[in-house]
């Protein structure tokens, strides 16, 4: 499972480098990394400080749509940066908020 | 040992322990089973408690003395502080709190007392004020204080104290009188809590404060030790030096000086209970109001916080950036993660800075977590910083909601949650029992909306924002700019369009001649408009004073207070230079009739009458509209006097029309210009006279010279109004011979446009297109006395460079 994360990474990194001009855009949904096997699905999201975001999500599910996935992006996104604000936080540790993650676990919940 | 100094209460409350531990009644040495169990309930780890009774000596004595005693309490104040345990610290660290014992019951009223410290004991007392136990007063007297000390205060005691004696002190004979009195009441003591006393537990009266909640359950049980409470030990309150009081949950009367901090102050249980419930749960409330009711802040916090905040931020309604904020609260010793915590739940916008109300809230959480209070999931209501109209203290909600988080007390927490909105609402009327809380007594009114929380979250923020606003002003400048200008046009432009200032009272004293036309060339500044406005005579000359400076520009620059307008300058734009008389007098040819009175700044202007007032004559005439009426007449005679002084322009112009003084206004001018200015006014005199020398000219003149004079200021006296001459000159007809015909042509233009100005005294209008155009005068004139200035200086460069080129030369020789 992490490394089909890990592959993810590296199909994010590639589009980041191949794209010159508006890098991780907010939209850059990576979707397509279908390995043979399982079936799921991985969106990539990279914020203009190149933080990226991927989401993986199983294609047992009915896909969700496009739209859900960047509103998802976008919520996860204003998490993020209130997690960065608080002063306490270092960036690069876990995160460790409370707030962050119970609208991630929501959102995760509503998606089923 | 070293020594060790304790502050009153610090005493008191170690002296009531040590009573307590000597159950031997020996007064001296206590028993060690009693020490022991008392660390013990201090709830530190017991390398730690090992620790202390290391340094204070007790393990080399092999008992513990009544010194060693006093050490070991305040190294456990030091270490629930989180501190160090050093024995330096001893004497060193101020503002410690007491140390915070949790026994039993106690406990909770201690973290109550601890807690609210100060203020909420308050809150609880008026509520309790039925059946709290009726404590001894002091012990109320605690919680009320809110000091820190008076943390835990039983509810009972709240109900009395409320009233009196919020004493801070320990009640020596209630058991727990929770040190919260105790002053320095750590920050747990936050006011807001209210420390119950356990006052009338007998126990310490545990700083209900904020545990509104806990007390009830504690009360209940009773035996709730305050746990939560006990937890503040390891808090010490960010501010460094508070002292943690200790919270006796419940038997040790020494103890009663529960650091308010301990809301839990279980002891007050016992009495709480009897007090009513609803004394009780007015009290819990009083205390979650705290926070939020438990989060309630009490004033006494309040205040705590707001003095720290302004250390971090003088400005009350700025904010506190993230790093200097996370420095300060990072020292309270509490994880980094609960910290985050915290930040999350009073960083309300979210903006990565805290705002009064956020940092209070924040400040308060923290205290409510040192004192064992879990940190709630969200921010209470009280701590939200919505209610920035009643007191910061609504931001404090925020904390409250923290303290459900931390486990401490863990009882403490559940109740307070729930239990805080009905205490909240309950407590409001507590709170507003005491003054102090009343205006938390608001807040606490907002808690009670605390199933609206997100409601409240809206204004919040806009609150926030109307906290912070910043008054307008309305542009001091402008008001003082229309001012000057009704000053100018009405009676004088005394107002001091700076440059011409310098002249001033060489003026005022020509002015103050009658016929007062000596324009008050020498503050060019003035000048100007003095002389444009048809001010008395009596203004004139002050007025020319300043228009001379103004014109001056010297002047200018020394005087140019922003606020006047350029009036002066027209007057006084000439001192600088002739170019700048002149376009001073250009500028303020409209102000001031001064013509060209050069504002010499030094020059007096009042060479007065004869000069000006064929200068005004002069000016005036030519100038009509430079000066009104009597203005123009002042022109007249300023001009002449220009040359000397530019305010003076303004009588002049007057006494111009009358007089056909003109040529005597030249003659005058020379003379005025000498005076005046010396030099400056000499060459302006010249001018002047040619100026002057036709009749016409001479009204042009004067109102020139009166330009000049006003505009010039005192920089270029001469110049100036020669210009202003001119310039009324060539007003009136063109005119070449005006030497300075460049400066007096602006100053005669200024003239023109001032006299006119002068006339319609009192129309606003006129006034402030008068004060622009001398305004623009004096700039031209100072932009010429710069650009003069400059052409000086690279000429003295180049001066020096070819000396020292000729020293060099020397030089070999001498060396040979």
């Amino acid at each position: 499972m992490s490394a089909f994360l890990h592959t993810s990474l590296d199909v994010v990194e590639e589009k980041i480098s191949a794209v010159g001009k508006s890098l991780g855009d907010q939209r850059e949904l990576y979707l397509g990394l279908l390995y043979p096997t399982e079936d799921y699905k991985v969106y990539g999201y990279v914020t203009n400080s190149k933080v990226k975001f991927v989401i993986v999500v199983d294609s047992s599910n009915t896909s969700l749509r496009d739209n859900e996935i960047r509103s998802m992006f976008r919520k996860l996104h204003n998490s993020f940066t209130d997690v960065m604000c608080n002063p306490f936080h270092n960036p690069g540790d876990p995160i460790q908020s409370k707030a962050f993650d119970g609208i991630v676990s929501g959102m995760m919940v509503q998606t089923g | 040992m070293e020594s060790l100094t304790l502050t009153d209460i610090e005493q008191k409350y170690y002296s009531d322990l040590f009573v307590y531990c000597d159950t031997d009644n020996t007064k001296k040495v206590a028993s060690n089973g009693r020490v022991l169990d008392l660390f013990r309930a201090a709830q530190l780890p017991s390398e730690v408690v090992l620790q202390i009774t290391e340094l204070c000596g007790a393990t080399r004595l092999g008992h513990f003395g009544r010194s060693q005693f006093y050490i070991a309490l305040k190294l456990i104040a030091i270490a629930q502080s989180g501190l160090p345990l050093r024995v330096e610290s001893l004497n060193s660290v101020k503002d410690l709190p007491l140390p915070r014992f949790v026994v039993g019951k106690n406990e909770a009223e201690a973290r109550h007392a601890a807690l609210y410290q100060d203020t909420d004991s308050q809150g609880l007392y008026p509520a309790s004020a039925t059946a709290v136990i009726p404590r001894p007063p002091g012990r109320g007297l605690q919680n009320k204080k809110g000091p820190p000390s008076s943390t835990a205060l039983p509810v009972h005691e709240v109900i009395q104290p409320l009233a009196p004696s919020i004493e801070p002190q320990p009640e020596p004979t209630s058991p727990v009188v929770s040190p919260h009195q105790s002053p320095p009441t750590s920050p747990h003591s936050w006011r807001k809590h209210k420390r119950q006393h356990s006052g009338g537990n007998a126990d310490r009266q545990p700083v209900v404060a904020a545990t509104g909640a806990v007390w009830t359950q504690f009360r209940e049980p009773q035996a709730g030790p305050v746990p939560g409470e006990g937890m503040w030990p390891s808090h010490s309150p960010p501010p460094p030096g508070q002292e943690s009081w200790v919270s006796f949950t419940a038997d040790t009367p020494p103890s009663s000086a529960l650091p308010a901090m301990h809301p839990s102050s279980v002891q007050e249980s016992t009495t709480i209970r009897t007090v009513a419930s609803a004394a009780t749960t007015n009290e819990i409330q009083r205390q979650s109001s705290g926070y939020d009711d438990p989060w309630k802040i009490t004033d006494e916090q309040r205040q705590y916080y707001i003095n720290q905040f302004k250390t971090i931020q003088p400005d009350l309604t700025g904010f506190i950036p993230g790093s200097a904020a996370k420095e300060f609260f990072t020292k309270s010793k509490l994880p980094i993660l609960e910290l985050s915590h915290i930040w999350e739940l009073s960083d309300f916008d979210k903006d990565g800075a805290l705002t009064l109300d956020e940092f209070c809230a924040a400040f308060h959480l923290v205290v409510a977590r040192k004192n064992g209070y879990d940190l709630p999931e969200k921010l209470p209501e009280s701590l939200m910083p919505k209610l920035i109209d009643l007191d910061d203290s609504a931001e404090v909600s925020e904390s409250t909601a923290d303290v459900g988080y931390s486990g401490s007390p863990v009882e403490v927490t559940p109740n307070k949650s729930p239990s805080m909105p009905s205490l909240n609402q309950a407590w409001p009327e507590m709170n507003q029992s005491n003054e102090q809380w009343e205006t938390f007594s608001e807040r606490s009114s907002s808690s009670q909306t605390l199933t609206q929380f997100d409601s409240n979250i809206a204004p919040a923020d806009p609150d926030t924002a109307i906290v912070h606003p910043v008054p307008i002003r309305m542009t001091p400048s402008k008001i003082h700019m229309q001012e000057m200008e009704l000053k100018r046009t009405g009676s004088d432009h005394n107002h001091p369009t700076s440059p011409l200032l310098a002249k001033p009272p060489e003026l005022s004293e020509e002015a103050k001649l009658p016929t007062s036309m000596k324009f008050v060339a020498a503050n060019t500044v003035g000048d100007g408009y003095s002389s444009s406005d048809s001010f008395t005579s009596d203004q004139e000359p002050i007025t020319r004073q300043r228009s001379q400076s103004g014109t001056s520009p010297e002047a200018l620059k020394v005087v140019a207070p922003p606020p006047p307008p350029p009036r002066p300058h027209p007057s006084h734009s000439r001192s600088s230079s002739l170019d700048m008389n002149r376009t001073f007098a250009a500028t303020s040819a409209p102000g001031q009739p001064q013509p060209s009175t050069i504002a010499f700044p030094p020059a007096v202007p009042p060479r007065p009458l004869p000069t000006q007032t064929s200068v005004p004559l002069t000016g005036h005439r030519g100038e009509a509209e430079v000066a009104p009426g009597g203005g123009a007449v002042l022109t007249t005679t300023s001009p002449q006097q220009i040359p000397q002084q530019p305010n003076f322009a303004d009588f002049s112009q007057f006494q111009a029309f009358a007089a056909s003084e003109q040529p005597s206004s030249l003659p005058e001018v020379d003379i005025h210009s000498e005076p005046g200015q010396a030099e400056k006014s000499s060459e302006g005199a010249g001018p002047l006279r040619t100026v002057k020398s036709d009749g016409q000219a001479d009204e042009r003149s004067s109102a020139t010279v009166n330009s000049a004079k006003g505009s010039s200021g005192p920089l270029a006296p001469p110049p100036k109004p020669v210009r202003r001459r001119l310039k009324s000159e060539d007003e009136l007809r063109p005119e070449d011979e005006q030497h300075g015909p460049q400066k007096s042509n602006v100053i005669a233009a200024v003239l023109a446009t001032q006299p006119s100005i002068p006339r319609s005294v009192g129309k606003d209008k006129k006034a402030i297109q008068a004060s622009i155009r001398r305004n623009k005068e004096t700039n031209t004139v100072l932009a010429r006395l710069n650009s003069e200035l400059q052409q000086q200086l690279k000429d003295l460069l180049e001066e020096r460079i070819s000396l020292e080129v000729q020293l060099e030369q020397l030089r070999p020789f001498s060396h040979l």
